[in-house]
This record gives structure tokens, C-alpha cells and sequence, in this order.
């Protein structure tokens, strides 16, 4: 898994590629972490992600909870296999997702 | 029949999922059935490297078969750890909003959701986990 970071202000996009799993999850949970203050604009690009399981949905649940007190986090580019995870898992109702 | 035995430790969850997926490649599955049960053996086999033998750790066995009539691939996960059933546990409630949302229970349940058969088993001293996906 790659993740790239783009910061604008408050705005920041995360995209990121390949695989988001019990392996690849800590490392976007310690990036989320630490680069959220002062966010109020938060955006993942998954146009790259193939694939996320438990626990890659704990760390995006956790950054949702983060943003629903600070801003907004936005979904985009996810593909036909993430986004039937998200519809499996009821996250389609918490996330923000962009067609 | 093949079968694979690893320590139950997360870090081999890539040998195991490698494993599962040269099968898959010999059957051509689809992208989405392929990332089915990459994700349900991710699920399960992690489960048993965190809680089989926690605070130690042990063997875990991994068996794959393929059946016809349907294509179907099954997958046997065995260990001899403390007696779990992790199909007891209820689902969690999916249309809870984020902030009263636990993520608990939500790998096994991704996994019953996608398979066509989840069953287990508390046999001579092992957790038997059984799953079975129609090709």
C-alpha cells in the first residue's frame, strides 16, 4: 500500500494504493492521526485501493468520528469491489461517498 | 487437497492469503469473488492469530479444496487453540450512525455476508472453521 498526502490549508487529501489490510491498516491509522489538526476538509482517493477489510474500516470509522467533529470527510473514486464492501458493511450510510 | 500449516502470527497472513490465491488463480475467479475470499481468509485467519493462543501462539492449518457440481472452492481453517466459536457472536447492528458505531464483530460478519456456507466445529482438542464459496 502507497499513500500519498496533499494538503491545502485545512483541506487534505489521502490517496492511496493497493491493498488496505490487517498488514497495511496501522500505517494509514499513524498517518490519519497525525495529520488531522486543524482539518476541517478531508478527502480519500481510492482510485488506486483494490481491496480493505475489518481492518481498514476501523481506521476510515475512526477518522469519520474524528471529522464529525471538525469537518467533513469525503469518499471518491472507490471501485466496484470497495464499494461493495462499504454496501455489505452498512458503510455506505456513515461514509460520505462520491459517485 | 493442499494444505498449509504456519505459526498463527498476522505476519504470515500473506503467505496464507498467497497460498488460498493459487488456487484461485488455477480456477480463473472473478475479481470480485477472488477479493471475497482474499477478505474472508484475512478475516479468519487473523482471528485465530489473535485470539487462539493468545498470550502465546501455535499452528495453524489451512486446508483448500475444490468441489464440482458446483465449482466451489472450500476452505478449512484448524487450530488447536482455546475453544472458540466466533459464529456465535451476534451481528452487529449496520445501521448505527458513525459515531455509535463499533467496529467489533464486523470481519466475521463481512464473512458470513459473502460466503454461501460458514460453518464450525469444536473437534478433538481443535477449532475447525469452514467456509465455502460457489464459484
Amino acid at each position: 500500500m502507497t499513500i500519498n498526502k496533499t494538503q491545502d490549508g485545512s483541506k487534505l487529501e489521502i490517496a492511496i494504493e493497493g491493498r488496505l489490510d490487517t498488514m497495511t491498516a496501522p500505517s494509514l491509522e499513524e498517518e490519519v492521526k497525525n495529520s488531522l489538526e486543524g482539518i476541517k476538509e478531508l478527502i480519500f482517493d481510492f482510485k488506486g485501493l483494490v481491496y480493505v477489510s475489518s481492518a481498514g474500516l476501523r481506521v476510515l470509522l475512526s477518522a469519520q468520528k474524528t471529522m464529525n467533529k471538525q469537518g467533513t470527510m469525503t469518499i471518491k473514486n472507490a471501485n466496484e469491489e470497495v464499494m461493495e464492501i462499504f454496501e455489505v458493511t452498512g458503510f455506505v450510510d456513515i461514509l460520505n461517498i462520491e459517485e | 487437497m493442499r494444505e498449509l500449516s504456519v505459526e498463527a502470527l498476522v505476519e504470515n497472513l500473506d503467505k496464507v492469503i498467497a497460498f488460498v490465491d493459487e488456487e484461485l488463480d488455477r480456477l480463473e475467479t472473478s475479481v470480485k469473488i477472488r477479493t471475497q475470499i482474499d477478505i474472508a481468509v484475512e478475516e479468519l485467519f487473523v482471528n485465530i492469530a489473535h485470539y487462539a493462543y493468545n498470550p502465546q501462539t501455535g499452528p495453524a492449518t489451512v486446508r483448500v479444496e475444490v468441489e464440482q457440481d458446483p465449482l466451489a472452492i472450500s476452505i478449512t481453517f484448524i487450530d488447536k487453540g482455546v475453544p472458540y466459536d466466533p459464529l456465535a457472536k451476534a451481528d452487529p447492528d449496520v445501521t448505527l450512525s458513525a459515531d455509535e458505531r463499533e467496529i467489533g464483530g464486523l470481519g466475521i460478519f463481512m464473512v458470513k455476508k459473502s460466503m454461501d456456507s460458514i460453518d464450525y466445529e469444536y473437534k478433538d482438542g481443535q477449532n475447525i472453521l469452514h467456509i465455502k464459496k460457489i464459484i
